[in-house]
């Protein structure tokens, strides 16, 4: 069937004038000035453009990869250093607190050892001083009992004689001193 | 079931062969072949100019025509996209389905076959993969023609191939190292006449290879759609509709599917085969 059909075809083109095997000249100079000058013209205004942005575009993804990639990793960096100074951080605000409780702790405890010490110097002077006024006092009582003594001598030796009036003054006396 | 007889098939094709005879079927030659003018019926005929210089005939025939819309096609698809990488190097539309097969071509074809300085090849692999698109393409639409379906433009272009091959050789080994670097090493001294004859048919046989290639798998698809939509007038029925269409159908699938791979073998081989000769030592 394959070789009727291939006589059908051969035998048709030699009616039809020509067979596909014919070869024509002026064909084959029109297919190289076509083909010659598509490849200049798409050389020079074309492929070469083209394949230069192409690859300007191939460079430009690989470098804006590399530069992510890059920039995702001084990040993860960037994050541990943050995490470390953090944790630093805490760990020093950890100590100024621990330090500061310390110091107020000691702060405390002397200050109560020292408004404990001037409290009992304080009792101290108080009692001193209590002390002194007493002395002060007794002594001034002492005067006045002498200055008394006198005072009632001396009126004695005035109203003498009389020794009912003496008993009397005496008496007398002795209320006044009452009052 | 009278078509899956063999009997019955052959019958049919010696009715073919018969009523080929006596009817005018040269209308399948008249579509695969060249000619002087472009057949647009029903709305008409238009006959090219016929041009002849230093006594040679250089008319303008379809193939020409067609080729120069591929040449036309091109030139403004690869300008206007060169043209929008330089406001935005994000592609679109068009210019992001050629990249896929400018990036094809170099990657998949250019690089791998010939390795390092393949950039120097770049330029001839693209336009011929575009090139032969196109025309390949041309062919399949309606009022179209294919141009790398005649031998003498496959021809051409295999023969243009050869050049770029072996000066591509030359240029990387010198003129002399090339023409050395062809017989392979080691061999005795006496069958050095022969090699010699052997790798000088080599280097023919490859770009004459790759004319008829390409040639005749243009061809074929469009004689195989013809002779199918062909039964129909020929055997005066239309029983042999639902057979013909969906099996022309098919078979202008199955052509869209070989206008891409034998754009892609011919630069395929063409790269390979310039790899060869710029790596000798392989």
């Amino acid at each position: 069937m394959i070789s009727f059909l291939l006589m059908f075809v051969f035998s048709g083109g030699e009616e039809g004038g020509g067979s596909p095997l014919d070869v024509n000249p002026g064909l084959i100079i029109w297919t190289v000035v076509t083909f010659i000058i598509l490849l200049l013209i798409l050389k020079r205004f074309a492929w070469k453009p083209i394949l230069n942005s192409l690859s300007e575009r191939e460079n430009f993804i690989k470098e804006s990869l590399e530069k992510a990639d890059k920039t995702q990793k001084d990040t993860e960096k960037l994050i541990a250093d943050n995490k470390a100074n953090i944790s630093k951080a805490e760990e020093e605000a950890q100590k100024v607190i621990e330090q500061s409780r310390e110091l107020a702790e000691k702060l405390k405890s002397q200050i109560l050892e020292e408004s404990r010490l001037q409290a009992k110097k304080m009792i101290t002077d108080a009692a001193a001083e209590i002390e002194r006024k007493n002395a002060e006092a007794f002594n001034r009582l002492k005067n006045q009992v002498a200055d008394i003594a006198v005072d009632a001598a001396e009126k004695i030796l005035r109203e003498n004689l009389d020794k009912d009036k003496q008993v009397k003054l005496v008496n007398k006396y002795l209320d006044d001193l009452k009052n | 079931m009278w078509i899956f007889n063999p009997n019955t098939v052959s019958d049919t094709a010696n009715a073919v062969v018969e009523t080929s005879k006596k009817q005018d079927t040269g209308w399948i030659m008249h579509h695969v072949l060249d000619a002087r003018e472009l057949d647009l019926s029903p709305f008409g005929v238009i006959h090219l100019p016929q041009i002849h210089l230093f006594g040679m005939d250089i008319s303008l025939t379809k193939h020409v025509i067609f080729m120069w819309l591929a040449f036309l096609i091109l030139v403004v698809t690869f300008i206007y996209m060169a043209k929008s990488y330089r406001k935005s190097l994000v592609p679109h539309g068009v210019t992001n389905l050629s990249e896929i097969l400018i990036v094809f071509v170099r990657d998949e074809i250019a690089k791998p076959t010939i390795g390092k300085g393949f950039e120097t090849f770049l330029p001839y692999l693209l336009t011929v993969f575009f090139f032969i698109l196109t025309c390949n393409f041309l062919g399949l639409i309606p009022y179209g023609s294919t141009a790398t379906s005649n031998i003498s433009v496959t021809a051409t272009l295999a023969v243009i191939s050869f050049f770029v091959i072996q000066i591509g050789g030359m240029m990387k080994n010198g003129a002399f190292g090339y023409f050395k670097g062809l017989i392979p090493h080691g061999i005795p001294t006496w069958l050095l006449p022969i090699m010699l004859v052997v790798e000088l048919l080599g280097l023919f046989t490859k770009p004459f290879a790759l004319a008829i290639r390409l040639f005749a798998n243009m061809t074929a698809g469009h004689i195989v759609i013809l002779a199918l939509l062909g039964l129909i007038i020929i055997l005066h029925t239309y029983v042999i509709v639902p057979i013909s269409i969906p099996f022309a159908l098919f078979i202008y699938l199955l052509e869209i599917f070989f206008s891409l791979l034998q754009a892609y073998i011919f630069t395929m081989l063409s790269s390979l085969f310039i790899g060869m000769a710029v790596h000798q030592e392989h």
